[in-house]
């Protein structure tokens, strides 16, 4: 099996049944307290989501430096950019539709403009949400984070990569966007996957010179892998990347990427306008165009229904990454 | 009541004066900008720079300064003269407010000017940053914070809602290290705020927030004093001091008219410099404040 066996991931990742779920959301809680252990400067902000963002992890380790806001996303923000101004290091939580959406000005104004170290933290990202339907799913936080200057936006692809950019982001001077996600989803990577924020990795390689190659974020990155597993099987030979930092973006790797492959597929729980793979597509098209396929929601809001049933019913189940793939191979 | 002796009066009096004059032939130069509001808080500017701050214009990031943090920030031609008179920055350097390259960009840039405590602009951050500012102080130090955090506010941004929920937050933490001045000159861009979105009974709605309230003529050099010394007395709530202020003050023609909330000198509805006089005697009328303004060189 082709998986780059410097990735160190977990030797179960094919099988559905055995390796163990859990959503990314956890990893983000799990992270805080860690990195709560080494900075005492670190401070969550919760908008009255405290249990579920995880941060009722942080808040029961570190009851003082805890601070809950109510339901008041926009002052969390811009408070929490006072914090910074005064030396602490703010994590703000909520889901990704109300932070950073609704006080995307904030962010973009008091925290990224302004310069200050502060950290989102959007949990409920994506379609998988599930039954609460579209109002509760933000599938657009990428692109409004990543068209911010100064800003970092990393979207870990499980629960425990989530831990390691929480960790990550706290050492980070400046704003730091966190994706995450709601529903349970399969833990693939271990404590020896590498993670280095803006530095994307390899998951699968099969060869120097692959037909295609796939690069995902997030969770979706298991299907991304299912996906090439799928193709392999069909004498499709693939690479798959895990390109967990949106911004700034590992130019190489990417570029490189299209090189040996000559096309590409992107796949994130994110509409295909203004995600990672427009970003990709900004790359590929200054540097090295190649025929690129978008595996993500297409110009439309989400709904209600069960996490895999919209994974499915929005086309980024592994299925569709194999039919993209095909597609862009077709294109070259 | 705080008394200050005839002297300090006379000398801020004189300096909110300078700060005027540069307010205007700023505006003027930039050919775009505010005139009401700055020319309005030209006395509490002063006061603040010049008696009330803790502060180092020789070390604009010394820890222990206190924090003045400017919420509406296109107010922001006042926060520069003020500075600039204080030794922050050459007084000069006045005339590239709005140009390009500029450190003095048209609303306030925190990286672009030491001594900014914030960048600001969008109206209703301001009293969250400095919650949050306040806030930090008093999870390291308790009550025995020494730091002030003046956050100034225009009163049509109280229209926000994010200016409520930062004075519910504020109450419930009880920032008594944290004074709020309201410029409450009645005006905003479309009209007379009464009008535009009714704010009164606005002392009421602060103190049923958590708040402890004044009232203040924003033109008494002593009643400005007076209350910053009383918010520092208030040890369980923070303070909001509303300064009545008269828009434009210092410009006759300018003076309670919202039509200069947002344009520079030169460019007004009634703007005598363009229509009743001509070249360069209309300019040194408007730059002496019609003969308000003694300069050195007269």
């Amino acid at each position: 099996m082709p998986i780059n066996s410097k990735a160190k991931l977990v030797k179960e990742i094919l099988d559905l049944k055995k390796i163990s779920q859990a959503p990314t959301r956890n990893g983000y809680g799990e992270g805080l307290v860690e990195a709560g252990k080494k900075n005492k400067n670190i401070v969550v902000l919760c908008a009255d989501l405290t249990e579920s963002t995880r941060s009722e992890l942080f808040k029961k380790e570190f009851p003082d430096r805890f601070i809950e806001l109510g339901i008041a996303e926009q002052n969390m923000a811009s408070v929490a950019s006072g914090l910074a101004a005064m030396g602490k290091v703010p994590f703000i939580s909520s889901y990704a539709m109300f932070s950073p959406g609704r006080n995307w000005e904030q962010i973009r104004t008091t925290v990224c403009y302004n310069n200050q170290n502060v950290k989102i933290g959007g949990a409920h990202a994506g379609v998988s949400v599930g039954p609460d339907g579209a109002t509760h799913q933000a599938i657009e936080d990428i692109a409004i984070t990543r068209v911010i200057p100064n800003m970092t936006v990393i979207v870990p692809c499980d629960a425990l990569e989530a831990e390691k950019a929480t960790i990550a982001a706290a050492r980070l001077k400046g704003p730091v966007y966190l994706r995450f996600a709601r529903e349970k989803t399969p833990v693939f990577t271990t404590l020896k996957t590498p993670f280095q924020a803006g530095k994307a990795e390899i998951f699968w390689n099969s060869g120097k010179k692959p037909d295609v190659a796939i690069i995902a974020c997030g969770p979706l990155l298991h299907n991304a892998i299912l996906a090439a597993a799928g193709l392999e099987k069909e004498g499709i030979k693939v690479r798959v990347i895990n390109n967990h930092t949106v911004k700034p973006m590992d130019e190489k790797t990417i570029i490189q990427a299209a090189k040996d492959a000559g096309a590409l597929v992107t796949a994130e729980e994110h509409q295909i306008n203004g995600g990672m793979g427009s970003a990709v597509a900004e790359i590929i098209t200054r540097n090295y165009p190649v025929p690129i396929e978008f595996v993500g929601v297409a110009n439309r809001f989400g709904e209600s229904g069960e996490p895999q049933e919209l994974i499915k019913h929005f086309g980024m189940a592994p299925e569709h990454i194999v039919a993209a793939a095909k597609k862009a191979i077709k294109r070259k | 009541m705080t008394h200050l002796h005839d002297n300090k009066i006379k000398e801020l009096e004189k300096m909110a004066n300078e700060i005027r004059r540069s307010i205007i032939e700023s505006l003027m130069e930039a050919g775009s900008g505010h005139s009401a509001g700055p020319l309005g808080m030209a006395d509490i500017f002063t006061a603040l720079y010049f008696h009330i701050l803790n502060h180092n214009p020789k070390n604009p990031d010394w820890p222990d300064r206190d924090r003045l943090i400017l919420s509406n920030g296109h107010i922001c031609p006042v926060l520069y003269a003020a500075m600039a008179h204080a030794g922050y920055f050459p007084v000069g350097e006045l005339k590239t407010l709005r140009k390009i390259g500029a450190r003095l960009q048209g609303h306030p840039h925190r990286e672009a000017l030491p001594g900014l405590e914030t960048t600001s602009g969008p109206l209703g951050s301001g009293l969250s940053q400095a919650v949050g500012m306040a806030l930090a102080e008093r999870m390291d130090k308790g009550k025995q914070s020494t730091k002030w955090f003046y956050c100034l506010l225009g009163d049509g941004e109280l229209n926000a809602g994010q200016v409520w929920e930062a004075a519910m937050m504020a109450g419930r933490e009880q920032l008594h290290n944290l004074t709020a001045i309201v410029d409450r000159n009645n005006i905003q861009i479309d009209g007379f705020t009464e009008d535009v979105m009714p704010l009164e009974p606005l002392k009421e709605k602060f103190e049923s927030f958590g708040w402890h309230v004044l009232e203040i003529d924003g033109h008494n050099f002593e009643a400005i004093v007076g209350a910053c010394d009383e918010a520092k007395a208030i040890f369980e709530k923070p303070t909001m001091i509303i300064a009545h202020t008269i828009p434009g003050k210092g410009v006759e023609y300018m003076e309670r008219d919202f039509r200069w909330h947002g344009i520079p000198p030169g460019k007004g509805p009634e703007d005598k410099f363009t229509k009743d006089k001509q070249g360069p005697e209309a300019i040194k009328e408007l730059r002496t404040l019609w003969g308000r303004i003694k300069s050195e060189h007269e």
